[in-house]
């Protein structure tokens, strides 16, 4: 067994236990905390893929940025911060099972598919040929993308704004 | 390495994150759970770009750069909208918003 290998299975536990403590716990702030713990795990699969720039945006972005915006949110909006027997509807029942059949669906249709497919890893990916990329082949949904962000980033102060 | 292993990992995600959109009844529990369900979509966008050899997996890493964008922007509305619900009902609870409801 590989490095890659045991790599990969710390950290598949390590997500799978926290993404499901992130919908179950009783806690908002623990759950936000557990986020943080699946986010640094996808940044590790990333470096496992080879992907080392993204795996750096994903810890910039999202554990420094969205998160932090997280905290922020549920600060401002629930006051009393400890645990809430509250946060459940009562068809976590049915959510289960949707989940579990959307799970075996997805599982078996990807064994189907992909069963023994073995993944080389020929090359770490530069960050010049994602930057190259971005703004050769991709530079229309670059643009388009900036132009979102400062949409969402307007539309949230005038949301958000006291008038 | 197996392909298979990362896209189940990122079919569990998803799953999970199904699964904390329907339960949740606390509006920001419910964006946790989108953003459980957008870095399965990114593991997928690379490990299948990693798997059609080194050109796709540079595209599979800009799309997922877009994705993460797209999961900011969507963050900040979507918390913005959460505030001005909370500003007018003092709740967040989402079985409460049901002003639509026929």
């Amino acid at each position: 067994m590989s490095g890659a290998n045991v790599a990969f299975g710390v950290l598949a536990a390590v997500m799978a236990v926290s993404a499901i403590r992130v919908v179950t716990t009783k806690n908002v702030v623990h759950a936000a905390l557990y986020l943080v713990l699946v986010l640094a795990g996808v940044a590790g699969i990333f470096i496992l893929l080879a992907a080392e720039f993204l795996a750096i945006v994903q810890i910039l972005v999202y554990i420094g940025a969205i998160v932090v915006l997280f905290l922020f949110g549920i600060m401002l909006t629930r006051a009393p911060i400890g645990r809430a027997p509250d946060l459940d509807n009562d068809q976590r029942a049915i959510g289960a099972v949707v989940a579990m059949f959307l799970f075996g669906v997805l599982g078996w249709i990807l064994y189907d598919g992909f069963g023994d497919t073995q993944l080389q890893l020929r090359d770490v990916g530069r960050s010049g040929d994602v930057g190259a990329s971005i703004f050769s082949t991709f530079v229309v949904p670059f643009e388009v993308i900036s132009v979102l962000l400062l949409a969402a980033l307007v539309g949230a102060v005038v949301i958000a704004r006291r008038d | 390495m197996y392909l298979m292993q990362f896209l189940v990992l990122a079919a569990f995600l998803f799953c999970v994150g199904v699964y904390g959109v329907l339960v949740r009844k606390n509006a920001v529990l419910v964006l946790m759970s989108i953003e459980l369900i957008l870095n399965s979509v990114n593991i997928n966008l690379v490990a299948l770009g990693v798997y059609r050899g080194y050109d796709q997996a540079i595209v599979g890493q800009v799309f997922s750069l877009f994705v993460i964008a797209v999961a900011a922007a969507e963050v900040g509305i979507g918390l913005a909208i959460v505030l001005l619900i909370y500003r007018n009902r003092a709740s967040i609870d989402l079985s409460e918003v049901d002003l639509m409801k026929g």
